[in-house]
């Protein structure tokens, strides 16, 4: 698990950020192998970590930080999207397809995180914050395809 | 992001470009909700060829006009989205709800059952 590359990002927790960061960590990960297909998946999930950060953790209530951090070794990327926000008091539950406590939203982020990265990982503490960590694989066949050309 | 609108009978048709994310689904949904609150619509279109973003905010405004239209018998369907965008929508299983098309045609007899 060697580490190649490092970023690290700090930015308020609005809604004009989300597109903003999905697009720095996607534009990062794409030093690696990763296909355009992979590329989008990796949007989407940095879309919905930062996203729950700013709609659950906060409230919607501008002024949060949310801290992101990308690591990038010879074939994977992990990307951890940390607030201070309210919490999740039942991680295992709020993991559940379609499990939301927001009447207006259909449950599908945990789902997409899973779908789209190849691990992902919650913890959190009532009240103190909560942080995602997300990891992906560049595929075998990219990651030949790269060195053999 | 931008919205056109384009109404004929009980038909409102929804072009939407941008991106379809939490910074403008709330926009998406109230300029939406106006159209079908001020006319009287049956089938909602929802041309997507122009997204080239969605996440689950984006598909929750969907999903929310449908369900909402369903309940007094309309109907929607979505028309055109990219690969990378229907890619989302599948993995929400969103194509067991809401038929998607590639034109505007099929759209209507699709959900019309009629041949316009
Ligand atoms: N950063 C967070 N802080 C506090 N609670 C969170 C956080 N992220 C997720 N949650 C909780 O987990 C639940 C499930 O999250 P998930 O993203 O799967 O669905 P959602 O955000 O409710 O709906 P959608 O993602 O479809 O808009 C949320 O409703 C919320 O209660
Ligand atoms: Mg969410």
């Amino acid at each position: 698990m060697t580490l190649h590359n490092r970023m690290k990002l700090e930015f308020l927790g609005l809604p004009e950020n989300v597109s903003f960061s999905r697009v720095v960590v996607a534009t990062f990960a794409s030093q690696l192998g990763f296909t355009l297909d992979d590329l989008e998946e990796i949007k989407v999930a940095t879309s919905e970590a930062v996203s729950n950060a700013i709609i659950h953790g906060y409230q919607n209530q501008p002024g949060g930080v949310i801290r992101l951090e990308s690591c990038l070794g010879n074939d994977w990327l992990e990307i951890k999207i940390e607030d201070d926000g309210v919490g999740i008091a039942n991680i295992e539950q709020a993991m559940q397809p379609a499990y939301t406590t927001c009447s207006e939203r259909m449950g599908l982020g945990f789902s997409f995180m899973q779908s789209f990265m190849d691990e992902v990982k919650v913890e959190s503490a009532v009240n103190r914050g909560t942080r995602i960590i997300l990891r992906k694989l560049v595929k075998v066949n990219n990651a030949h395809s790269m060195t053999e050309h | 992001m931008i919205l056109e609108f384009n109404s004929a009978r009980e038909i409102l048709l929804v072009r939407i470009k941008g991106e379809m994310d939490m910074a403008t689904a709330g926009q998406i949904r109230q300029s939406i909700d106006n159209r079908l609150q001020q006319e009287k619509i049956r089938y909602l279109l929802l041309d997507l060829s122009g997204v080239t973003f969605i996440d689950s905010s984006g598909i929750g405004v969907i999903l929310g006009r449908y369900r909402n239209l369903n309940r007094t018998g309309g109907k929607a369907a979505i028309i055109k989205p990219q690969v990378v965008v229907k890619r989302v929508l599948e993995t929400a299983g969103l194509q067991k709800l809401i038929p998607i098309c590639d034109n505007e045609g099929e759209c209507l007899r699709l959900l019309t059952g009629a041949n316009h």
